[in-house]
């Protein structure tokens, strides 16, 4: 398997786009054509060969680039990559869970040799070549969380557990949705989710935490989440909304094909092995919908979604005032035949 | 079978007396492979195929949680118990083929504490044993109050005591002994975590005891695994799946679902996960709930119940399964 990597940017001149390849494996979010929140959890096995459920932690055609604007990001705002003291064996868990499943599934990208707890970690895409002691911080040139997730695709929130609650005490966030680890940092479940809206009187959360507290090791589980983002932006952040938030007024019908963005989170939860914390990566996925309307399937039902969305759920996803918009541009699309179910192109 | 359970095909390897009630047992993968590593307090269910009974025990992994070759468990005898115990002592020999659960981890270690105050009794040690592994690999500090019927029945107290001199203390019940135990959490530092495993009676004395010395309920740990105790036998109706089962006397409800092949959701088999948490549809008649995981309103409110572990008494009982 070869991935031609992409040199392209996320910001300033967004020259992010999508090979055909990439259009037709992006995990449209969708299995019916309407939608409301629900906890669609299922295990996060390797399913569909080529798809980004194939394997642990998916690696594509963006991943240099988008490694190249984390660095960026925390060159930048360093506070977006935090680890409370008790959650250092937790990273190194997240560390080893990173690097031996990439080694074992991209092994053409990636070599992982260990000699007891001597660590010989290669990594070709990103050029690095790196010896060091496991569990030894003296030995890395980041943390243990840090040094991996500047390789890794999409964010990663660490979460402790204690109480029957699961804790935020550390996570590398650079490509959100529109949250802040700084300001979430050592919230339990239930305070850094009460920003969302009607999940709460629906009881979602209280079965997601239960469900989330019994994931076990070995039985790691996935979900998808999505918004609208104009632009390819992977920082859509609170600590930079003063940059981006301006932006959502330069949508026309003319250029809604090119700036407005499907942005689809693949989030997975892993058990961690010595520290017993829930690793919660939330990885990002953009589709233009000039791009995404090149599956007809994708392009009626996206449409019919948008159009009946309940209002509090378009505003806090934070497109509502263009709402109107993106649904005109996309009716052109939509030409009113039923969708088969399931969200795979046709 | 829980959901997403991922089970593990092993072979016992050693099986060791370790005094006249206690017996350990050693497994590795069947297909030669490494084990997980685990935290120290996780617990593995062992499944037991005794004769046409299946029985699944959840028992405290004891081995170093780094060592990836093999797990150890310690079993202790239980002449009046439902047989499962039994069963590992007389059955259970080197080369016999089973399966074992992912571990679990219901009693982890607070990784935020300054010192791990720990007290055990009896074959409460086994967790605490993983744990201390674990500290000691990383320079952890813990301190270990560990009360003993007599010095022949101590399990593993002279190997504990050999390796960590200054932190473990032995405490035999023959000889009058008695954990001081105001004294000991009065003296704690700041930040200080305390864990108990042992008898019901003891986790009852430990947590009043420090509730009454002002400690904080989060920094207060314990992990207690109920057996399921015997009972009248009784029928249930289970409506989704649309079949009436019989409960025996030695059978738990949870093991009377699966014996009829329904699929029930389950992690520690002993009343304090959560997992098996069932829905009553209708009833006539009176619960034994055995399970800490409900509140008192939702025992009283007849809406509930913990398979795993309770029981029913009466006419007619109606679950959502």
């Amino acid at each position: 398997m070869t991935i031609n990597f992409r040199d392209e940017t996320f910001r300033d001149d967004f020259t992010f786009r999508n090979s055909p390849e990439a259009i037709k494996r992006f995990p449209f979010p969708f299995h019916e054509d309407s939608y409301m929140y629900s906890v669609n959890m299922e295990p996060h096995k390797s399913y569909r060969p080529g798809s980004v459920y194939e394997r642990t932690f998916d690696v594509d055609e963006h991943y240099v680039s988008e490694m190249k604007d984390r660095a960026k990001v925390l060159a930048e705002d360093p506070l977006r990559c935090q680890s409370l003291p008790h959650m250092t064996l937790a990273g190194w868990d997240l560390l080893e869970l990173i690097m031996v499943s990439k080694a074992e599934e991209y092994p053409d990208l990636f070599e992982l040799h260990r000699d007891g707890n001597k660590w010989h970690w290669i990594n070709k895409p990103l050029g690095i070549d790196q010896k060091f002691v496991f569990l030894d911080e003296a030995t890395l040139p980041y943390g243990p969380m840090e040094y991996i997730t500047r390789q890794t695709q999409g964010d990663f929130a660490v979460l402790d557990q204690r109480d029957d609650n699961l804790w935020m005490d550390a996570g590398m966030v650079t490509t959100q949705a529109d949250w802040s680890l700084d300001f979430d940092i050592g919230m339990n479940f239930f305070e850094w989710h009460a920003p969302v809206p009607k999940a709460h009187e629906m009881g979602i959360f209280v079965r997601a935490l239960k469900f989330l507290l019994n994931v076990r090791q070995g039985a790691p589980a996935r979900r998808l989440n999505w918004t609208m983002t104009v632009n390819p932006l992977l920082d859509t952040s609170p600590e930079n909304y003063h940059k981006w938030g301006v932006m959502k007024q330069d949508l026309t019908m003319e250029n809604m094909g090119e700036k407005m963005h499907l942005r689809v989170e693949l989030q997975t939860f892993f058990r961690l092995p010595r520290s017993n914390a829930l690793v919660f990566p939330i990885r990002c996925y953009l589709i233009k919908l000039g791009e995404l309307v090149t599956e007809p399937k994708w392009g009626r039902r996206l449409h019919r979604v948008l159009r009946d969305l309940p209002e509090e759920l378009a505003t806090y996803k934070g497109f509502i005032s263009n709402r109107p918009k993106i649904v005109e541009w996309l009716s052109k699309y939509d030409d009113g035949k039923p969708t088969s179910p399931g969200i795979w192109p046709d | 079978m829980s959901a997403g359970t991922d089970k593990i095909a092993v072979t016992v390897t050693n099986v060791v007396p370790v005094n006249e009630l206690v017996t350990r047992f050693r497994f590795a993968r069947t297909d030669g492979g490494l084990m997980p590593t685990f935290s120290g307090g996780a617990h593995t269910v062992v499944e037991m195929k005794d004769g046409a009974t299946m029985r699944l025990n959840p028992y405290s992994l004891m081995s170093d949680p780094a060592d990836r070759t093999a797990y150890t468990i310690s079993v202790r005898r239980d002449d009046q118990g439902r047989g499962g115990s039994l069963f590992m002592h007389r059955n259970v020999k080197p080369g016999l083929e089973m399966v074992i659960s992912n571990p679990v981890n219901l009693f982890p270690l607070d990784l935020r504490a300054k010192k791990h105050l720990m007290i055990a009794g009896g074959i409460g040690i086994t967790p605490f044993i993983a744990q201390i592994k674990q500290l000691a690999a990383s320079n952890g500090n813990f301190e270990l109050h560990y009360s003993v019927r007599t010095a022949s029945l101590a399990s593993y107290a002279d190997e504990l005591s050999t390796a960590h001199p200054t932190r473990v203390h032995i405490y035999h019940d023959d000889k009058k002994q008695v954990i001081d135990l105001e004294n000991l959490l009065d003296g704690q530092p700041l930040g200080t975590h305390l864990y108990v495993c042992g008898p019901k009676g003891m986790i009852k004395w430990v947590r009043g005891t420090a509730e009454g010395l002002g400690w904080p309920r989060e920094a207060v740990h314990d992990e207690e695994f109920l057996a399921p105790p015997s009972g009248k036998p009784f029928e249930v109706k289970l409506a989704v799946s649309n079949k009436v089962i019989q409960v025996g006397e030695h059978q738990s409800l949870l093991e009377a679902i699966e014996a009829a092949g329904v699929d029930a959701p389950y992690l520690c088999r002993g009343g304090a996960c959560g997992q098996c948490e069932t829905d009553v549809i209708g009833y006539d008649g009176k619960f034994l709930h055995n399970d800490h995981w409900l509140t008192e309103e939702q025992h009283a409110s007849g809406k509930k119940i913990m398979p795993c572990v309770s029981r029913f008494e009466g006419k007619t009982l109606v679950l959502d399964r």
